[in-house]
């Protein structure tokens, strides 16, 4: 099944053309600078904002469609929005909260037990939300939209009102709710972690378009795309964890045909996890490598081949896209070692990357969720 | 009397704020200038067009008068009614005011949860209001009390049904040696006044703290 949204609006500022069809469920982030129409796709999905023009279907199900005429007020949809600011209702308990969109369907897919496990905030029921920490109102306000039964939920910026510790409290929490969750999610961020943590799919939109849009691992392995131009820039890889060695301490990552090696991590083999590999730890190195086993610390060569460059200006440097077999990595070097090794697309290289630079997820387990 | 005025202003007083602070309508300046009317005209004249409405022979005095017996020009009923007319304003601005404080964003929370107009009015909104819509009431409450000019001129001064405050006061200045008993009644009044005020300050405080303000 697809999600797929066409939207087509006339502001003062800026014409918004946006159009994207992707997985569903998944989480798809939506990501761009601000002003750019991200939240124009959250307000219009949310049936807040009517565009000039705007067609959004889950498969079969259309969930509004100005030019055959179908329009739903908000109240009348079934769709979850996340603010950024929580909006819990003052006078209200948390579990009052909770259940105020849930008695106003009749739908009970999502169970309010579960949601309150799982978001752990069975110890804040009978609080009321100004006695609530930020991280804890956002827990909130994600279960309240959740109970709404929704075909589609909506988060806007979750996260982007925290500070950096109640951010890492929260992102747990949303990978687990990924694995279980069986609906789309758009997912609105200006943050890179939470893109590398939660996307199944990516869309980015810049000045009121699609620039690209597709699989995480893809997107963020792109040399063209602003996203690489990050100082932050890193590719995104799907990965299982195939063996443990522990009198090495390490931990051995099959990622399609391509290997990684680890510092041991604590998870069960056959584990699905994501790891961000950071364009700037990557070394190339042209044709194959031997790896100096008694002379470099170095772990991982892994052989692949060239398929894009581009310029990175701001950081004087070149961006690589080095295609695995199974994922892509992005590799920042300098225009000199571009002309040195007389790298161009399709020369097979070397990607050498320390273990210690694979930023495993924490968390995100899944590429895809699963089906409870 | 003043309790059963502000007790029927009240809720009509509620729709008109709402109406006034959520909609856009051609005529609304007509009715915002229509229900602040009776703060700006002089109350012996506000007292002088419900006479001639609700007179037994004006429009609506003689509709109430043959068809359910009702006569309010110079009962207690008439009375309330006048008192009712010129608090109305007092609610109106205060209700609207809290209505225009109250966060929009959160009757957006309750749309995207699935509450219809009505279901967000008396779920959200009214609650979220309540602080403004009790200082309101407690305020109109003292100033019914208080009210002169128009219940005179519509239900006269009757001892026991359409006599306010005041005027007992009145009516005691203008009697030789009333000055006691008109010195009792102003305090009496002032009292009121104060408890009044009081009473709606600790009762807005109170509530705005329950809504976690």
């Amino acid at each position: 099944m697809n999600l797929s949204v066409e939207l087509r609006h006339h502001f003062p500022a800026i014409d918004i053309a946006i159009e994207f069809s992707v997985p569903s469920p998944g989480v798809t982030v939506l990501f761009g600078p601000s002003g750019s129409g991200k939240s124009t796709v959250i307000a219009a999905a949310a049936g807040l904002l009517r565009p000039d023009q705007c067609r959004i279907a889950i498969g079969g199900d259309m969930l509004a469609d100005t030019r055959a005429g179908i329009w739903l007020p908000p109240e009348r949809r079934r769709v979850g929005l996340v603010f950024q600011d929580s909006r819990l209702f003052p006078h209200m308990s948390v579990s009052n909260n909770l259940v105020f969109g849930m008695r106003r369907t009749r739908e009970r897919e999502i169970d309010f037990d579960e949601i309150v496990e799982l978001l752990g905030i069975h110890a804040l029921l009978s609080r009321h939300p100004n006695t609530l920490s930020g991280g804890e109102r956002q827990r909130v306000a994600i279960g309240r939209a959740l109970l709404r039964q929704p075909q589609l939920l909506l988060m806007d910026e979750p996260l982007a009102s925290l500070d950096t510790a109640r951010k890492s409290e929260i992102l747990p929490y949303l990978a687990r709710l990924k694995t279980m969750l069986r609906l789309p999610v758009l997912y609105v961020t200006h943050s890179l972690d939470e893109l590398a943590q939660l996307a199944d799919s990516v869309v980015l939109i810049e000045a009121g378009s699609v620039v690209a849009a597709g699989p995480v691992a893809e997107i963020s392995a792109r040399a063209d795309l602003p996203l690489a131009r990050r100082d932050d820039a890193g590719a995104v890889l799907i990965c299982r964890v195939a063996a443990h060695d522990a009198t090495r301490q390490l931990t051995r990552l099959s990622c399609g045909p391509a290997t990684l090696w680890v510092p041991q991590a604590d998870l069960p083999e056959g584990t699905l996890l994501r790891v961000r590999v950071p364009a700037r730890e990557v070394i190339l190195a042209r044709g194959e490598v031997d790896l100096l086993k008694d002379a470099l610390s170095l772990h991982n060569v892994l052989p692949g081949t060239v398929r894009a460059i581009a310029a990175d200006p701001d950081h004087r440097a070149t961006l690589v896209e080095v295609a695995l077999g199974g994922g892509s990595v992005l590799s920042r070097v300098t225009p000199d070692a571009i002309a040195r090794l007389a790298l161009a697309p399709g020369t097979r290289v070397s990607a050498l990357i320390k273990s210690m630079s694979v930023e495993i997820l924490g968390g995100a387990r899944g590429s895809r969720p699963v089906a409870t | 009397m003043a309790l059963r005025a502000v007790g029927f202003a009240l809720p009509l007083a509620i729709l008109t704020a709402w109406v006034l602070a959520r909609s856009r309508f051609p005529g609304r300046s007509v009715l915002n200038a229509v229900v602040h009317l009776p703060l700006v005209l002089p109350p012996v004249v506000t007292g002088w067009l419900l006479l001639i409405l609700f007179g037994v022979r004006g429009p609506i005095g003689a509709l109430l008068h043959d068809w359910f017996g009702i006569r309010l020009v110079f009962t207690t009923a008439g009375a309330t009614l006048a008192c009712a007319v010129m608090v109305f304003p007092v609610m109106v601005r205060s209700v609207r005011l809290s209505l225009e404080a109250a966060d929009l964003g959160l009757e957006q929370a309750a749309r995207t949860l699935g509450a219809g107009r009505l279901d967000r009015l008396f779920n959200v909104t009214l609650p979220l209001a309540s602080p403004g819509i009790l200082v309101g009431a407690i305020v109109a409450y003292a100033t019914c009390l208080g009210e002169f000019g128009a219940v005179i001129t519509f239900a006269a001064n009757i001892p026991g049904e359409t006599q306010t405050l005041p005027l007992a006061i009145y009516a005691a200045i203008q009697v030789p040696g009333g000055e006691a008993k008109a010195a009792q009644l102003s305090l009496v009044s002032l009292t009121l006044a104060l408890v009044g005020l009081l009473a709606s300050e600790w009762a807005g405080r109170r509530l705005n703290a329950a809504l976690g303000r």
